[in-house]
């Protein structure tokens, strides 16, 4: 079975975040870089299936250079190939237009599960897994919990507001990775070691088949037109708690006369 | 001029709060524009749901009734939203920020070639064109976003239980229009639902949450916090430290990895207030921590606080939440 596993490389979310000259975009100096926490639940799946069923697992990212840092620790872990595909001088792209470069790579290559996490931390849009299947004519089930593999498909559990939901999905199909799917595992110091000697495939946007016209500048429908940093919350309210009875007493009188949320 | 046409979850029959609260949110944004509303709703026996969403302004319900789509499909619920907007020609499109409209809106976007204004917890629309606000960098960051004009559509999610609902002070036509879907094309689609134990409120919808780290110290103090939570009509909530730890289901999560929300009232029981933790709840209206060390970092974005132990507290709190009731 052949696996691709879709990775963003994001900000560290212990990263102290500062807001570049413009007020768009963060400042990237001194940002900490790390593969979003959901795509190692995906990765760590791909990795699973392959040792158990053979194949290979291709992990793939739409960034700049220094994304590569993310494909060589997914190399590292037991990816067999890693692809970039370069964002350099496209400026800003939506949601949409990561799908269509990812769409256009991934048809290139032969592929059984797409494998996603369901949320690129930092940024956390949360679409596109439902966008790069749509993309890629494929049907998909997010938010995975538990895995069951089936002739031809897979029976997925997934987590929806007060229930659970067991679905059935034929493959080829997309897949979301979220806690709970399996424990990421780390890299070995051979699989580091061999990870320096692969060499990252860079592709452009013509390669994925995508003429940067329709992805970039004036085709970006969601433009990110103001970053800032949240107000400053009010100094907390201390309530004294010698007397915990008292105490309780009085913050319940608060949250009802003064915050009105009871 | 913007339709709007509101993407409307129901779930056994029943509509969800936070579809009237994204229909309401609609209601505003073509009143603002002089536009035109109307609902969809996918399911089997549900076209009784159309005077419900007649009452919060829904011109136009169009219904997409068939017994293939009983249980959700995103490709199945994804071609009723398709159809009606093929129908209705809506400038904007919304579904709310739920796990089923994080499904269809981007997998609706994409087919029209159109990205999403992801998770908004504010929306306006001026001139036409959407805006909208989130938190963004775990809840360090905020980011405005905004439609261009170049996109024929605006597709939208505002988050659960951040915007009112509110029924129309006059009830609109609420007229069905049935959704011919010929033969729908399935594949991934829902075989079960387990519905989780009786009486539980699901931290992502819940208007008050209860949660507890891992001051709790054990999974048997749970019941200590269930009694403040069952006082309060609240969820309960937890840490990652406390479901890793194993002493409940991640289902309770909140935080990064786990559920975000943004209920009127968040209690954090012995959590410390992590980062991450911050990013899954820092958006609550009012929040109240509970906390033995007065550095934890949960008072800096606390409301109210009371440094002590939580065993004495919260028992303190059921108590007098009981005497508030009384
Ligand atoms: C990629 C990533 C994702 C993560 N995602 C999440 C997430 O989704 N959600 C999440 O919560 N965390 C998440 N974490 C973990 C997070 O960093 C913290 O480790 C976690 O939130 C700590 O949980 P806690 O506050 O319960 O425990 P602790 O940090 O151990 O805090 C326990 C607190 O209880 C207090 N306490 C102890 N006894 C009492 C008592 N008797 N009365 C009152 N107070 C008492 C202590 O003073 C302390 O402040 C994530 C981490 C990473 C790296
Ligand atoms: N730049 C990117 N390159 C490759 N995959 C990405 C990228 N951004 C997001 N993804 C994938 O899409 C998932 C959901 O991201 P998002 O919809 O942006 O929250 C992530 O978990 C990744 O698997």
């Amino acid at each position: 079975m052949n696996h691709i596993v879709c990775i963003a490389h994001v900000p560290d979310t212990e990263t102290k975040i500062r807001i570049a000259a413009g007020g768009v975009s963060i400042d990237e100096a001194d940002v900490k870089w790390i593969v979003s926490p959901y795509d190692e639940y995906a990765l760590e799946e791909a990795l699973k299936t392959k040792e158990a069923k053979g194949g290979t697992v291709t992990a793939i990212t739409f960034g700049p250079a220094r994304a590569d840092t993310g494909l060589r620790e997914c190399l590292a872990r037991g990816a067999d190939d890693a692809i970039r595909i370069a964002s350099e001088g496209l400026g800003e792209v939506d949601s949409l237009g990561v799908a269509r470069l990812l769409a256009g790579v991934i048809k290139t290559l032969p592929h059984d599960v797409v494998w996603m996490g369901n949320k690129g931390v930092g940024t956390d849009a949360q679409v596109l897994v439902p966008m790069l299947a749509e993309l890629l004519d494929l049907p998909h089930v997010n938010l995975v919990t538990k895995l069951e593999w089936k002739d031809g498909g897979v029976l997925a559990r997934r987590e929806i507001e007060g229930a659970q939901e067991i679905v059935e999905m034929p493959l080829p199909g997309v897949i979301g990775a979220t806690k709970g799917l399996n424990e990421p595992r780390y890299a070995s110091l051979k699989g580091i070691m061999g990870a320096k000697k692969k060499t990252i495939a860079v592709k452009t946007p013509a390669d994925a088949g995508v003429d940067p016209a329709t992805v970039a500048g004036e085709a970006v429908h969601v433009r990110w037109t103001k970053l800032e940093l949240p107000p400053a919350r009010q100094a907390v309210k201390l309530i004294p708690a010698d007397d915990p009875a008292k105490a309780a007493t009085e913050l319940l009188r608060l949250l009802r006369d003064e915050a009105k949320v009871l | 001029m913007s339709n709007v046409l509101v993407f409307i979850e129901q779930r056994d029959g029943k509509v969800r709060k936070s579809s009237l609260e994204a229909l309401t949110l609609g209601r505003n944004l073509s009143a603002k524009t002089g536009g035109a509303l109307a609902a969809v709703v996918a399911g089997s026996g549900i076209s009784g749901l159309a005077a419900e969403l007649a009452g919060y302004g829904a011109a136009k319900v169009f219904v997409a009734d068939k017994p293939e789509l009983q249980l959700f499909s995103c490709e199945g619920y994804t071609a009723a939203l398709d159809a009606a907007a093929t129908a209705f020609k809506p400038s904007i499109v919304l579904a709310s920020a739920t796990v089923m409209g994080r499904d269809v809106a981007p997998r609706f976007a994409a087919r029209r070639g159109v990205s999403v204004l992801s998770d908004v917890m504010t929306l306006d629309v001026a001139a036409g064109r959407l805006t909208g606000e989130r938190p963004v960098y775990s809840g360090k960051a905020r980011v405005l976003v905004t439609a261009a004009p170049s996109a024929e559509i605006q597709v939208a999610t505002p988050r659960p239980n951040v915007f009112p609902a509110s029924k129309a002070d006059v009830a609109a036509a609420g007229e069905v229009v049935p959704l011919d879907l010929g033969t729908l094309r399935i594949r991934a689609k829902v075989v079960k639902v387990e519905a989780a134990q009786a009486g539980e409120i699901d931290v992502a919808e819940a208007d008050k949450i209860v949660t507890g780290g891992r001051g709790i110290k054990g999974p048997e103090s749970w019941s200590v916090l269930r009694a403040l939570c069952h006082e309060l009509g609240a969820a309960l909530g937890a840490s990652r430290a406390a479901v890793d730890a194993g002493w409940i289901g991640h289902e309770h999560q909140v935080g990064q990895t786990g559920k975000v929300v943004s209920p009127s009232l968040y209690i954090a029981c012995g959590v410390s207030g992590a980062i991450q933790h911050l990013a899954g709840m820092g958006s609550s209206k009012v929040i109240v921590a509970i906390n033995k060390d007065p550095e934890a970092p949960i008072f800096k974005v606390a409301t109210y606080g009371i440094v002590g132990d939580l065993f004495q507290i919260v028992p303190a709190m059921t108590e007098a939440a009981k005497k508030l009731k009384a």
